[in-house]
């Protein structure tokens, strides 16, 4: 039973990285998703026996990409198989399969499989229903759950994105340092649509969405990994986190909305607080203001008259 | 002698985390250290913040400000424990109950101490 809780965070935690390279090696969605899921297979068999590997994403990168090879020479043998500059060194071993994701090419693979889900043509909710699935590996079920719709029609419309996904031209060399600024941004408003979908709901849904928020805030640390020095992305995860931690006031017993200043302030998430404090205060240091920043120093503000009044009242 | 047991894992993973999982960790976590305060043997106990709040100061003719944590490392250092232990033995003992599932305990004696004032 232990077992499987930490195989399962090992796992969703790798995905985005798993995925993103499956797909800059296969340049098809489909056999990267597929790939995962057999290298996630195969790790629920190895991992419990062999122990948690060093590092879970460049096994799961390895062994997808061989089992995806492996299935395509049996599956059909006319298939031509992917260029051999496309599937680079096919003979290399998982140790250098490591070495090669500390070469940061991996930055900007998060970042297509994100860009990628970001379709200008799809509807808002469908772009986030697309990243759930294929980047945070949520299943059909949960995502229907939290849009509340039922899994057939939250099913037909992922199938619909896929397949405009598909059909659009995605550039898979390295972007250039403007490229790679556009795909940022519009990331940074995906994510954020995203955590809004789970924050502006109430009543009783606004229980079943709180993992959107979650997953939201979880992507937004993921890109700032990837992207240390971004003050936006700073100023989103900051936005976010400083909302999020004070969820559990936002709402009272019957689900109604309790303005800001009638929140009790002994609910709001302390940690959540506090790491968002120190993301507004990092952002503005470099100096390159935007729109996620400036809403977050809005929002660190109320954090800090919350501290200040309660000071005042000589509580705590 | 002091022993800090520095917590290293993958950051990605603890934020991958189910509520349960947390919970089960802490209670683990919580139980050793427990013991450990009974014997009058724990000393501080910290939990850092994810990587992505760090900065780093490095030397420089002029001191260089970085976004972003020391070093670039697979596992990241996530928390520790300063532990009073009668030998080496005694302090991979105590790692040892606290290790998880993943992840990796360093162990390490301190060569000076400075109790600090205490902070509440």
């Amino acid at each position: 039973m232990t077992d499987v809780a930490w195989i399962g965070a090992a796992l969703t935690a790798a995905r985005p990285q798993a995925v993103a390279a499956l797909l800059r090696y296969f340049r098809n969605l489909d056999v990267a998703e597929e790939a995962f899921q057999e290298a996630s297979l195969r790790a629920l068999k190895s991992w419990p026996v062999n122990g948690p590997p060093r590092d879970p994403a460049a096994w799961l990168i390895f062994v997808g990409r061989n089992s995806a090879l492996d299935e395509m020479r049996r599956r059909n043998k006319h298939d031509t198989l992917p260029d051999d500059d496309v599937i680079a060194d096919g003979e290399d071993t998982e140790s250098a399969m490591v070495e090669h994701l500390d070469s940061y090419a991996y930055q900007d693979d998060v970042l297509r499989l994100l860009f990628i889900c970001c379709q200008p043509d799809l509807p808002a909710t469908q772009q986030i229903a697309v990243a759930l699935r294929i980047v945070s590996g949520l299943s059909v079920q949960e995502i229907a759950s939290a849009f509340l719709v039922s899994e057939a029609a939250m099913a037909q419309r992922i199938t619909r994105a896929k397949r405009a996904m598909t059909e659009s031209a995605v550039a898979f060399e390295t972007p250039g340092p403007v490229e790679r600024a556009e795909r940022l941004i519009t990331v940074a408003a995906m994510i954020y649509l995203l955590f809004n979908e789970g924050y502006s709901a109430s009543g009783g849904d606004a229980h079943v969405r709180v993992p959107l928020c979650e997953e939201a805030i979880r992507l937004g640390r993921l890109l700032l990994r990837l992207f240390p020095g971004e003050s936006e992305i700073m100023g989103l995860t900051a936005l976010m986190l400083l909302q999020h931690a004070r969820a559990s006031a936002r709402l009272d017993a019957s689900g109604n909305i309790v303005l800001l200043d009638d929140q009790d302030r002994g609910k709001w998430d302390r940690a959540l607080l506090a790491e968002g404090l120190v993301l507004v205060e990092k952002a503005q240091r470099l100096g390159i203001p935007g729109t996620y920043q400036m809403q977050a120093a809005i929002a660190a503000v109320h954090a800090r008259a919350a501290r200040a009044a309660r000071h005042r009242l000589g509580a705590d | 002698m002091f022993y800090c047991i520095l917590c290293y894992n993958l950051e990605s993973e603890l934020q991958a985390w189910t509520r349960e999982k947390e919970a089960t960790v802490m209670a683990k976590q919580e139980a050793v250290t427990h013991t450990l305060a009974s014997q009058g043997r724990l000393g501080p106990v910290g939990r850092l913040m994810p990587t992505t709040t760090a900065m780093t100061v490095r030397a420089s003719r002029e001191p260089l400000i970085l976004d972003g944590p020391f070093a670039e490392t697979k596992e990241q250092l996530l928390g520790f424990y300063l532990v009073d232990c009668k030998s080496l033995q005694e302090a991979l003992e105590v790692a040892r109950r606290l290790v998880g599932d993943t992840g990796a305990l360093e162990v390490r004696p301190l060569a000076t101490f400075y109790p600090g004032i205490g902070l509440q």
